[in-house]
Order: structure tokens, then sequence, then C-alpha cells
């Protein structure tokens, strides 16, 4: 319990203290001023996705070879926490294309490719509220997970090669070439804070998750400890 | 051992099976609790009990259809046992006759019995469709749609298709449902013979199935227990008769 | 019994039972030339326009007529539980999914013998001297999108609002597919006709990944 809020605490506070530094400790950019700030999150928020969907295919995989609820538990929760941090990088996205390069949106290969990502992920979200069999759910939303994964470098390839067929204005040309050193610690203290908060978001969610699959254990125990033919008339699958 | 009929000096060894600490669950309704049963080769086991109380889970995890959330399930034919990674030898024993008719539809009655004769690889399949189809006296209709069949003779024709590839075990879900009298006649026949070449029968019953007098043993299932147990070499009559009275 | 001769014998068993009726099919070729002709309704093309939209446009066609034709794939075997009925017999799981993905191809493929020519006539555009190349295209595409379509039928036939759920889960994963089928067909479709290699390349390769991955997980796909 302590270790939680401690931790907590301390992401909360590392937040507060990169989006401080974000806004005022990092120069100024020269060409873009102010709303290149948005950077500082979108990058590491990129980063957080692609660390958690790695997490939840290692999930994904580890669940069909063992069937323990426990990787299933993990993998809904990195899939969340991915869609999370997703969300929020398209989102800052546009806001930051707008004032710049007067369009909200372009389908580039990065771009593109992260909204895909995000469709099938909340595809997956989707699918596990669709299935009511727990077992069933955990296996076909693994299988689904690996599927969507596999897809991911094929997505961005196709998109890459479109893309050089049919040249579209370029974003983020900035990302990490010649940045201020300045920048560059910033950059760096935004990735951890926000790697945090992403982390704190899924160990949050498997632990709701894990206490959710023991809240059914203890029910199914006090039910067979009390010898009553008490699952005549539930719910049948 | 139970030797107590006939085995027909052809007849391929019969297969018995055994659940131990067998337990089932759908998300958080258990339908079967730590089920331990041994079954003999050559036991005909009726499976009593009401509604709910497990017996469809028990035989669909029998038929390999589910797997027990725990415990397991073996088979053994007297001298060797089959289990995991051993099972797809037995399906080739294995018959079910199932609540539903697993039968399709939109084929004819000779074209289903076909299709299965040929996926368990059996030979002259024309020749054992057409004897089947005699055999269930269906054999006028074969050639119509299975959609276009009465309640009665979708059952006789589920019947013929769990008995096509000579299973050693038969597992039976209330199998006389829907059959009428001639239907009857010739299941009860059928199981007769079937039960004096050895073959080993699960059948849960629900109501008075004239099959009954045929039972070696029987076994009451009640909310995922096995509340009683005539025992391989025990009476089954007391318990049957309860069936008859009352539940 | 080997795969192979279980994924002959399903796959009559399916072929059978759609000829007989041709339901499904006739009314995928309906919709499918449904959307071609609303798709003329959105824009006026002229021939230059349609040999630029029109590879899209087509594809798109199979991909959403697709989405709805492969969902009965499973879901029709729900239906007195006959899917239980193959789990039984002696046959491998992938010999179930093989039989169901080869179906699905070529009733795909009955629909885009008829909507190809349809389109080429409605759109005026020449498919002389590519025919053989197209084909090739279409092969590679149609494999990809039955591949992973039968696979989410398996899924959503378990699951509450299949209809919605097969082509949600089916058309992100596509998006490579689309775009390499889309240029390849209009690399054929231009003045002086070259099929693009790294486009096919890519077809070939997503079909694949997908064809190992499903081998891979048929087990999980086919049981309870």
């Amino acid at each position: 319990m302590k270790v939680r809020y401690s931790s907590t605490v301390f992401v909360a506070g590392l937040i507060f203290f990169a989006g401080y530094a974000a806004l005022f400790i990092a120069p100024d950019e020269k060409t873009m001023h102010a709303i290149q700030r948005i950077f500082y999150f979108h990058l590491p928020s990129w980063i957080a996705m692609f660390t958690a969907l790695s997490v939840v295919f290692v999930a994904n995989v580890a669940y069909l070879a063992t069937r323990k609820p426990t990787w299933d538990a993990l993998g809904v929760s990195g899939t969340e926490a991915a869609v999370v941090c997703c969300t929020i990088g398209l989102a800052t996205g546009p806001l930051w294309a707008k004032p710049v390069w007067g369009i909200w949106w372009t389908w580039d290969a990065r771009l593109t490719t992260t909204f895909i990502l995000w469709l099938l992920y909340i595809s997956y979200l989707l699918l596990r509220g669709l299935l009511d069999d727990p077992e069933r759910k955990a296996t076909f939303s693994a299988v689904f997970g690996i599927f969507a994964f596999l897809d991911a470098p094929l997505v961005y390839v196709s998109n890459r090669l479109w893309r050089t067929q049919h040249p579209q204005p370029v974003i983020g040309g900035g990302n990490g070439s010649g940045l201020d050193p300045a920048m560059g610690k910033v950059l760096l203290l935004c990735v951890i804070a926000v790697m945090g908060v992403m982390i704190i978001i899924l160990l949050d969610r498997y632990r709701l998750e894990k206490l959710r699959q023991e809240f059914e254990e203890l029910r199914l125990e006090y039910e067979t400890l009390n010898l009553e033919p008490a699952s005549i008339g539930k719910e049948r699958p | 051992m139970s030797a107590t009929h006939h085995t027909s000096a052809v007849a391929a060894p019969s297969l018995g099976l055994s659940f131990a600490g067998v337990e089932k669950r759908f998300g958080s309704f258990v339908a079967l609790r730590s089920i331990t049963l041994q079954i003999d080769p050559g036991e005909f086991v009726a499976l009593l009990g009401p509604n709910g109380a497990g017996k469809t889970t028990l035989l669909r995890i029998a038929a390999l259809l589910a797997s027990p959330t725990r415990g397991t399930v073996q088979f053994t034919d007297g001298a060797k046992s089959y289990e995991s990674s051993g099972l797809l030898k037995v399906k080739w024993k294995l018959g079910m006759v199932g609540h539903t008719t697993l039968l399709y539809d939109d084929l004819s009655a000779s074209e289903n019995l076909t299709l299965f004769a040929q996926l368990y690889g059996l030979d002259d399949v024309s020749v054992r469709v057409s004897n089947a189809m005699k055999s269930c006296g269906l054999d006028s209709r074969a050639g119509s749609l299975v959609r276009t069949f009465s309640r009665g003779m979708r059952q006789r024709l589920a019947i013929a298709r769990a008995l096509l590839h000579g299973p050693r075990i038969l597992l039976l879900d209330e199998p006389a449902a829907g059959l009428d009298r001639q239907g009857l006649a010739w299941f009860g026949g059928t199981l007769e013979r079937l039960r004096s070449d050895g073959c080993t029968v699960l059948m849960s019953t629900h109501a008075r199935n004239e099959s009954l007098e045929l039972a070696t043993r029987a076994v009451v299932l009640t909310a995922g227990t096995v509340q009683d147990d005539s025992g391989p070499r025990g009476d089954p009559r007391p318990l049957l008769a309860l069936l008859r009275a009352g539940a | 019994m080997s795969t192979s001769r279980a994924t002959a014998i399903l796959l009559a068993k399916e072929l059978r039972l759609e000829f007989r009726t041709r339901e499904l099919l006739s009314a995928t070729i309906v919709f499918a030339l449904v959307v071609v002709v609303l798709f003329s309704f959105a824009f006026d093309p002229t021939a230059a326009e349609s040999r630029r939209y029109g590879p899209g446009l087509l594809w798109i066609s199979f991909l959403f007529a697709g989405s709805l034709m492969l969902n009965p794939s499973f879901a029709r075997e729900r239906l007195n539980d006959t899917i239980d009925a193959l789990r039984m017999a002696p046959i491998s799981p992938f010999a179930i999914l093989s039989a169901k993905m080869l179906a699905n191809f070529i009733f795909m493929s009955v629909v885009e013998v008829v909507l190809v020519p349809v389109f080429s006539v409605l759109y005026n555009v020449s498919l002389a001297g590519v025919a053989g190349r197209l084909i090739l295209v279409l092969a590679l595409g149609t494999i990809g999108l039955t591949v992973t379509g039968t696979v989410f039928s398996a899924i959503s036939s378990h699951a509450r609002l299949r209809e919605l759920l097969l082509p949600l889960l089916l058309l992100p994963i596509l998006t490579p597919l689309l775009i390499a089928a889309v240029e390849a067909t209009a690399s054929l479709l231009v003045e002086d006709p070259e099929l693009d290699r790294t486009w096919v390349a890519l077809l070939a390769g997503f079909d694949i990944v997908f064809l190992t991955a499903s081998w891979l997980l048929c087990d999980y796909l086919i049981e309870e």
C-alpha cells in the first residue's frame, strides 16, 4: 500500500515537474515557439505506447502458452494503458500541427500506423466486452492481440511505401534531430515522467483485474462451502 | 472388471474411462465440482439427476468437446491408458448423441452420414451408409434434406451417425428424446446389441427410458457432484426405481 | 486421417452446402455491385479519374462484401452444434480451419470474377493485356482477406454483435493489404502497365505471415 501511494505521488510530482520544465525551463524553439512544447508530451506518449504494446504481445503469447489468468490480466491492462497513451498522442498531434503547418492531420506513415493501432486495440477491448466466458475471452483476445501486433509492422511498411509514391508534408522532422542539449534533457525528463504515468496506469489496472479474479475465486469457494445448489438458476453458459 | 455378458469374439477391445477430480467452471458458474468416477470397459452406466445437475457437461468432457478446469479424464482399454496427447487415438472409438442433432440441415441424410464416414476414414463408405440408413428405417428418405425431417427422424439419424464408425464408448445425452415407438424399439435393440458386444455406454437420462433395464450401474448426479453410485458390481435397480417413481 | 485428406472432404462439404442454395454468394455479389454503384454517385468519373480511383473502389467493395460474407462461415456451424461433430472427429483442427479458408477463397473469387468485368464496363476501364497479372494481384489479395476473415469469423462466432464485430476486427488488420492491392492494381491500369513488384511482395508477405499465424494458433480458435 505504502509503495503504491508513494510511487503514485512520486510520478505525479515528476509529471508536474516535467510539465513545468516543458513550459518554462526548456529553451524556446526557433521557428515554432511556444506550440513546440507539446512535443515534450507528444513523443513520450508514443514511446510509452509502444512499450505498453510490447508488454501486451508478451502477455498474449504467455497466456496462450500457460493459460494463467495473470497473463490475461496483464494483457488487458497493457492494452488500456496503451490506448490512453495513444489517445494522448493522437490528440496532441493535431494541436501541434495546426498552428505550425496549417493542417490538422496528414496521412503520413507514422500517424496512420498509430491511428490504425489505436483502432485495433480499441477493437481488442470491444471484443473482450462482447465475449462472456472468461476463458474464451482471454484466449480469443490473446489470439487477436497477436494478430494485431504482427500487423503493426506491415501497416507501417505499407504506409511508408505508399508515402514515397504519394508525397505528403513531412511532419515531425524535428523529432530528435539536432536537439539542443537543454531540450534533450527536458525531453528525457518527460519521457521518464510519461512512462511513469503509463506504468502506474498499467499496474493499477493490473491490480484491479487481479482483485476481480480473486473475488471470483473467493465467491466460488463460498458457494462450494455452503453446499447449496446455488449455481442452479444462475446464468448458464 | 465387469464380465457379466458374452463378449463377441471379433469385437475390438472395449474402452473404459475415468474422471479424477474433474471440475468444470464456466466463468462464475460451477457445473461440476470434483467428480471422481471410474467406468470399466463394457459397463452400461445410467447417469441420472435433475436438470442442471451437470450430466451434459460430464458427457461433453468425456466426448473431449470440453476440457475440465481441474482434474483429468483418462481412457483405458485394460492394457494401455490414454490421456492428453494420446487422445486423438481415442476419438476413433468415441461416439456421442448430444442434445442437438449434430447434423447439417442442408445436406441430405445420406450426405450427412457419408461425410462422417469419410471423416472417420471408413472403408466401403456407400455400403456402410446404406446399411445404416436401412437399419434406422430411413432409407426411403436417404436423399431428402435433414431440414425436412421430423423430430423423431432427426433423432434416429443422429443416433445412426454416432454409431457409424463402430465406437467402443458411447456417450448418450437423453438419446430417446423425440423418438417414436418404432424409433424406440430400434434404439433399444441397437443398445442391447452394443452391450452384448462389450461396448461401454454412459447414458444420461431424465425420465422413463425403456432401455434402462440394460443398465449395469446407476450414478446420480446432483448439483455437480456424485450423490449416489451403485458401483461397478452393484445393483442399479434401486436407484433406477427411484427415478421412475419421482424425479 | 491426414490433414489434407480431411481438408478435402470438408471443402467438398462446404462447397456442396453453398452451391445448393447459393444464397450467400448471390447476396454478396449483389451487395458488392451496390457498393460499386453507390460510388458512382459519390463522384462522376472521367476516364482518367476512373483509373485513379477505380482500384480503390474495387478493393473497398471486395473488403466490405467479404467482411459480410465471411461471418456465416463459422456462425453456420453453431446450428445443431455441427462444429462439435467436426471437433469430435479424428481430424486436426487445422483441417477444419483450412477447409473454410479454401471455401471462402473460392466464394470470394466467384464474386470477383463477376465484379471485375462489370466494374471495367461501368467505369470504362480497359483490362486488355493485364488480365493475367490482375488475376495474380486479385488472388494474393483474396488469400489475405479470406485467411484473416475466416480466423475472425471463428472468433466472432462466439461473441455478441458478431455481424458488426467481424468487420470491426477485420478491416483495420487488412489496411496493409488494401494499400498493397490497390497500388498493385493501379499500376496495371495505367497507360503503360507494369506490375509493381514491391506491392506484390508485400501482399505475398502479408499472406505468409497470417497464414502461418493461423496455422500456429488454430488449436485455440477451434477449441471449446
